[in-house]
């Protein structure tokens, strides 16, 4: 009970010091826009650590911080290899060659209104379908090795960034279209110079939306059948045989996982759009 | 309007890759059946043939290809084929006056639809709440709004394991609880998002006025602030709802749930019946668009009512 009320009081403290943070003249400065998410999160986590230790919950049920941060140190080679064969070999792969192939196909498509009009509503439709579903289809027909995962990740980043990427070829204004045109300016160039510029932030918006989808598909596909190593294997597996605290320190794995991914495309982004209103708010 | 013909036919289009695929994709499986009765094949042993490129064998055995039109258990069944299944376990079962029954998709739909439907209930007032909170207060704001964009970026597949356990284990033995969680999840995120936004929409000047009137915080909120926000609630509704479909469909696949269309899903894919995975899949892409569609009407009528013309 000690514990507990530590952790409560630890809570409120906190609170109190970012509500004191918040109000303050300081609050528009990078450092305290990264100090009260960070104090919040150490303090659910200092939380859940009095819950579980206070009120004597079994490990299986829910393990607690201290036992999923010694289950990482303790398993990091189980880890990495999971990490190489979901992340690095199935999401990671399938995500390039998904991204590439829609980027192509919406350059291709754009060339033509029709297409366009066509394509169009039913990428949106697709995209909006749960399409993890088609995995264990997939897995059948590419077999359990990571090529079966990169061909989901494939199809569900596909429509995301493809309906993206033609929308953002639309971006660019006919004014400055015609300013191209008065430069003599070809269609390749107008699309190099002009169009990819200008659709780049709808493009990486589609990226990263699937920077998420390809971690979900790569995992997803896994439930239905992998070699025996991988996130989604020791996930499904590990919840069967009671190690709970090594699942939890999977999922810790592949949030950190989601967040970097998503942190690093993120950051491409802000080098390849700096120009845009968006990039440039807080200076 | 203007898209119909557009539409109709990059579908049309789409079909016919479908259909011409399916030839090389199960001709395999067709010279094997076709040999074991008795027909004679080029390359005569399968373990040759799996080493022989589909094309090729299509070009040495073009009596064979039909025979991977109507297969029992294809790797890729036709357009035809899907729905046939699909009028089976549907129309013809309520026609039947078994609509309700254990092998009929409409009972799998339904299951799947109320776990959709209670987790998009949780996941919106979730996230309508989350809203109302972070544009009252600073500080939720800035601790909680970096959280709900990380919350994202946390492949929640692999949660759901944890979760169906988790909700086992504090004695909730209904199944819907852990996958409406699991899309409430998905789910709050484009809620809060768009809340945010429609919170936030009314210009200086409207402010103002009210301030001239002397009103409220509370009334500021409920009569200028809540309005402005419904044409960004009913977008985000949409993304939310078809996250919901999809939280839901993932709940249901990787924890050996034994009804709902990702269990037919599961099912389908450990007796070796793609037909039945075809047809789940292509009732599920039904559901997320009639559900879409629903909530596309309900907003066209509110915002008629409330005069707007968006």
């Amino acid at each position: 009970m000690i514990n507990l009320g530590a952790a409560v009081l630890f809570w409120c403290s906190a609170w109190t010091l970012n509500v004191v943070l918040a109000r303050s003249k300081l609050h528009g400065h990078r450092l305290v826009r990264l100090l009260v998410p960070t104090l919040f999160g150490i303090s659910v986590l200092v939380l859940w650590e009095g819950l579980v230790t206070s009120l004597d919950i079994s490990p299986i049920i829910l393990p607690s911080p201290m036992d999923i941060a010694e289950r990482l140190v303790a398993e990091t080679a189980t880890l990495w290899e999971d990490f190489v064969q979901t992340v690095l070999k199935g999401a990671l792969s399938g995500y390039l060659i998904g991204a590439t192939a829609a980027f192509v196909t919406a350059i291709l498509i754009d060339r033509s209104m029709f297409l366009t009009r066509g394509l169009l509503p039913i990428g949106n439709f697709v995209a909006a379908l749960p399409i993890v579903g088609i995995a264990p289809i997939l897995v059948n027909w590419f077999g359990f090795d990571w090529q079966s995962k990169a061909a989901v990740v494939v199809v569900m980043v596909f429509f995301p960034i493809l309906v993206n990427t033609v929308q953002g070829l639309k971006e660019a204004s006919v004014m400055q279209q015609d300013l191209m045109r008065t430069y003599a300016a070809g269609y390749w160039q107008t699309l190099l110079k002009l169009r990819l510029p200008a659709a780049m932030p709808f493009v990486f918006n589609g990226l990263k939306i699937a920077t998420t989808l390809a971690l979900i598909g790569a995992i997803v596909a896994e439930y239905f059948g992998s070699p025996t190593r991988g996130m989604g294997f020791r996930i499904s597996t590990g919840v069967g045989s009671l190690s709970i605290d090594l699942v939890w320190a999977e999922i810790a794995v592949a949030a950190l996982t989601g967040s970097a991914f998503y942190g690093l495309v993120a950051l491409i982004e802000r080098s390849v759009t700096f120009w845009h209103p968006s990039q440039r708010s807080e200076k | 309007m203007r898209s119909v013909l557009p539409v109709l036919t990059v579908l049309i289009a789409l079909i016919a890759v479908w259909i011409s695929a399916v030839a090389p994709m199960n001709i395999r499986q067709s010279l094997d059946i076709a040999e074991r009765a008795g027909v004679s094949v080029v390359p005569e042993s399968a373990r040759v043939r799996s080493e022989t490129s589909r094309f090729y064998l299509m070009y040495r055995n073009p009596d064979e290809i039909l025979r991977g039109y109507a297969l029992d258990r294809p790797r890729l069944p036709t357009p035809k084929q899907v729905g046939q299944e699909l009028w089976k376990t549907t129309g013809e079962m309520a026609l039947k006056g078994r609509a309700f029954s254990k092998r009929s998709l409409i009972f799998h739909g339904w299951i799947t639809l109320q776990s959709t439907l209670f987790g998009f209930a949780l996941g919106t007032a979730i996230g309508i709440l989350g809203a109302v909170a972070i544009v009252c207060s600073r500080t939720a704001e800035m601790s909680l709004m970096p959280w709900a964009i990380i919350s994202q970026t946390i492949p929640i597949v692999a949660l759901a394991p944890m979760i169906i356990v988790l909700t086992g284990q504090l004695g909730i033995e209904e199944r819907a609880v852990p996958k409406a969680i699991i899309s409430a999840y998905l789910c709050f995120f484009p809620v809060l998002v768009g809340m945010v936004k429609g919170l936030r929409a009314p210009a200086r000047e409207d402010l103002e006025l009210l301030k001239t009137y002397n009103a409220s915080g509370f009334a500021t909120f409920w009569k200028l602030r809540l309005p402005a926000s419904v044409p960004f609630l009913f977008t985000s509704l949409k993304v939310g709802i078809a996250a919901a479909l999809v939280g839901t469909i993932v709940g249901e696949l990787p924890t050996g749930a034994i009804s709902g269309l990702g269990a037919r899903i599961l099912i389908g894919d450990q007796f070796g019946t793609p037909l039945a995975i075809w047809s789940a899949l292509f009732a599920a892409a039904i559901l997320a668009g009639a559900l879409v569609t629903i909530l596309t009407v309900l907003q066209k009528v509110t915002l008629k009512r409330m005069g707007g013309a968006r």
